[in-house]
């Protein structure tokens, strides 16, 4: 275990399960980069008040989709795509929140106001990157899929290159995890 | 006593009645007031194209300028009406250019029109003005030409929300230099650029101009020009709203060309915003009436800062990156606020989203003493909240609730939502349109059949328990004109012992219910009013019993018939043979008093 923690590796590093259910939920999220993704975001099974705090990060089976359901115009959804052309949007959650915000990476022009953009958003604090120690001292780390669906830590990579990756798939949506507690702390352990 | 007023006089009269119901009303009153007010009537509004044919209209009122028509059920928006069903406007058109060549005005909504029907619009009628297609589908830029190139009055052009074939931008060059008419031009539903110089041209040339709704192909850099051509605009429609990086002197010279617009009042367009150019509104803000952002990615304290500066706001329609903090801004800032529509950023999403809950209704309800209309899409809703909107705003006249996922109970008590919407039926006496949504029993519907006495249309989706839920309604909804249904465990006891019901009504739609193919041959055959069409993808519904259930069905009554041009997956009940009704004038009277 202890020799596992200092291999360098992308993608989370610590418990195999862990691994899986994310691996789960990036196998389901590759299959999103189509121009209808906003059909097909992420579903999470109906959650009941007291169960928040673990079910946002389960993987979810997507429920069947009812043909007209929500009563939406095709013309506003079809709208609503257009209207994602040009922006880079990525959903961000937080572990324990059981809510989602949907940011445009244009906004910000660096991480700096990424990450003060996110502590407002959800009311935390995240602290300041460092290359050896990832977000010591906060609770949270921010977390990315990319490409691979792997989840990194965000600031892992240079600001264009963590902007070009999210912008690749233009019309889809990717994701950003505020990760919390223990999960937070095996990141940032890669020297 | 119509004999003590001569003809010219009564004529002089009616000529200051333009509501369709007063001249309606008017022309029941004794056969000489029907003839007069017959040949003077400019006006008319049909509610459903199959419900009667041009011929008769065209008869009945030979001085018509203006003509509305709605063609497919309204569910049809929502896909659930096959292509091909139906609602071709061409057969009026062809009509209307034999025996009404002064027609001025055409007013479709989810009509098929094609290229063909605009090609005949444009040399049929010389003193042709108003042009307005919502939700209408079948054309192309070509016939777009015709219209620009031969209807020299042309004074509106609005394409809203339809689908257009999008071969060229250039059918705007075919307005002539000439041409200077335009006020009112919506082309915000084509997917491709326009020609723009020609488009700054026409601006320029058009000096009564007051509504430009652009299209998202319209790049934020051009706006300041066009704008600078129409400063007496008073209804915008911009084009996108964004650039790739924000640029300061785009910013400046927006603000320089807002503020030129004195007369602006209404927005809308805003496909992918930028925030950083949201401050070239500020200027104008406080003369905001309408602000449509509803297509807008925009977070919502930017939205916040829009709106707390637009304090005579009388429309609102925002997606729900509003959040409920946003609308208690809406609440605290926009008094005079009638309309409220939330519309759902993600609507596949079935994550719950509490940061646009119940409570932004319930502030905005609080906080708006003019709240008369509200479409809400949520993910959460309890009775409690309900009550407290019905008390608090009985004045609410249209209430509209969709909770994304059927079946939802109340989140606090996990009990249905009956009582919650049996208050807004109780408390708002005088509500005319409702959407219920959520997890809903029979009761819900006794509530309604027992208090909207008031309400016109009734839109139900996954809802009741059995036919007393249908019968309710059916029964005590005195004014009900239009019904829609879907996945509602609603079969043939209501349908056929309130039978008498539907033909007081525009139309009754039903789609994934329990209705058999038995009970609607029964229907077709029982009222030879209404017109009784089973729609069925699956193959003839002869070929299974009686007793399975159609796939959809739409009632409607007609003065014309059965329609002539139902396409193969339609069937119309009952006697089949040519039913064209030789009705007397009383006969048409009492089809035409509620149409």
């Amino acid at each position: 275990m202890e020799f596992k923690a200092t291999e360098l590796r992308l993608g989370l590093p610590g418990t195999e399960e862990k691994e899986n259910k994310i691996m789960n939920l990036s196998v389901k999220n590759n299959k999103r980069q189509l121009p209808q993704t906003s059909e097909e975001s992420v579903s999470i099974s109906k959650v009941s008040n007291d169960q928040q705090v673990e079910s946002s990060s389960a993987a979810p089976p997507s429920k069947a989709k009812i043909v007209g359901w929500p009563p939406i115009r095709s013309y506003r959804k079809n709208s609503l795509q257009e209207a994602e052309v040009g922006g880079i949007f990525v959903k961000v959650s937080m572990d324990g929140a059981p809510y989602l915000r949907k940011i445009d990476l244009r906004i910000y022009g660096g991480y700096p106001e990424l990450l003060k953009a996110l502590e407002t958003m959800f009311k935390l604090t995240i602290g300041e990157y460092s290359e050896r120690e990832g977000y010591k001292g906060s609770e949270y780390a921010p977390t990315y899929e990319d490409k691979d669906g792997d989840w990194m830590l965000v600031g892992d990579v240079p600001w264009d290159t963590f902007y070009f990756i999210c912008s690749m798939f233009a019309t889809s949506c990717k994701r950003l995890r505020i990760m919390k507690g223990a999960e937070a702390r095996g990141l940032g352990c890669g020297v | 006593m119509d004999h003590s007023f001569p003809q010219k006089v009564l004529e002089h009269l009616f000529s200051f009645i333009d509501s369709n119901k007063d001249r309606n009303a008017i022309s029941l009153v004794s056969k000489s007031w029907y003839e007069i007010e017959r040949r003077s009537r400019k006006k008319i509004f049909i509610g459903n194209c199959y419900a009667v044919s041009p011929t008769t209209v065209i008869k009945r009122f030979p001085e018509l300028r203006s003509i509305t028509l709605k063609g497919k059920p309204h569910f049809a928006d929502f896909n659930l009406v096959p292509d091909g069903w139906g609602g071709y406007v061409y057969t009026w058109i062809e009509a209307m250019a034999v025996s009404v060549p002064l027609l001025e005005e055409i007013r479709l909504k989810r009509m098929v029109v094609t290229d063909e029907s605009l090609e005949l619009i444009a040399k049929s009628f010389k003193n042709f003005k108003v042009l307005v297609f919502i939700s209408c589908d079948g054309f192309s830029t070509d016939g777009l030409e015709a219209i620009a190139s031969n209807c020299r009055n042309l004074k509106e052009l609005n394409l809203q929300e339809s689908e257009v074939e999008d071969l060229s931008g250039d059918w705007l060059c075919y307005f002539p230099d000439s041409y200077t008419s335009l006020v009112s031009l919506n082309i915000s539903c084509l997917n491709n650029e326009v020609n723009l110089s020609a488009l700054e041209a026409l601006l320029g040339r058009c000096p009564n101009l007051q509504t430009l709704c652009l299209n998202h192909a319209v790049p934020l850099d051009k706006l300041p020009s066009l704008l600078s051509q129409c400063p007496q605009l008073v209804e915008l429609g911009t084009g996108v709203y964004s650039t790739e990086e924000m640029h300061p002197d785009v910013l400046s010279s927006l603000i320089t060309a807002f503020s030129g617009c004195k007369q602006l009042k209404s927005l809308s367009g805003f496909w992918n915003v930028l925030p950083s150019y949201l401050p070239a509104l500020y200027p104008i803000c406080s003369r905001l009436t309408s602000l449509n952002l509803s297509y807008a990615i925009i977070q919502s304290s930017d939205i916040v800062k829009l709106i707390g500066q637009c304090p005579n706001l009388l429309r609102l329609w925002v997606l729900d990156y509003i959040e409920d903090v946003g609308l208690e801004a809406v609440a605290a800032s926009c008094k005079d606020l009638q309309e409220l529509r939330v519309f759902p950023s993600d609507p596949s999403c079935l994550e719950l989203n509490n940061a646009l809950t119940e409570r932004g209704l319930v502030s905005v309800s609080k906080g708006c003493p003019k709240l008369q209309s509200v479409l809400y899409f949520c993910r959460q809703m309890s009775n409690a909240a309900l009550s407290a909107i019905a008390q608090i705003r009985p004045n609410l006249t249209r209430f509209r609730l969709c909770i994304l996922e059927p079946h939802t109970p109340d989140y606090l008590t996990l009990q249905p939502l009956d009582s919650g919407f049996g208050a807004i039926v109780e408390h708002c006496k005088d509500l005319q349109r409702l959407s219920l949504s959520g997890l809903l029993t029979d009761r819900v519907f006794e509530y309604i059949g027992t208090h909207a006495k008031k309400l016109e249309m009734l839109s139900v989706a996954f809802a009741g328990d059995s036919d007393l839920g249908l019968h309710y309604v059916l029964s005590g909804c005195e004014n009900l004109r239009k019904l829609e249904i879907r996945d509602c465990p609603f079969g043939d006891e209501a349908l056929l012992a309130n039978a008498a019901k539907l033909e007081t009504m525009r139309s009754l739609w039903m789609s994934s219910c329990s209705v058999s193919y038995g009970a609607c041959k029964l229907l077709g055959q029982k009222m030879p009013k209404l017109n009784v069409e089973v729609i069925d993808e699956s193959g003839p519904p002869d070929s299974r019993p009686d007793s399975c259930p159609v796939e959809k069905l739409y009632i409607y009554r007609s003065i014309a018939g059965p329609r002539l041009d139902m396409p193969g997956f339609v069937w119309t009940m009952g006697d089949d043979s040519s039913r064209k009704l030789e009705l007397d004038v009383a006969g048409v009277e009492a089809q035409f008093r509620n149409l």
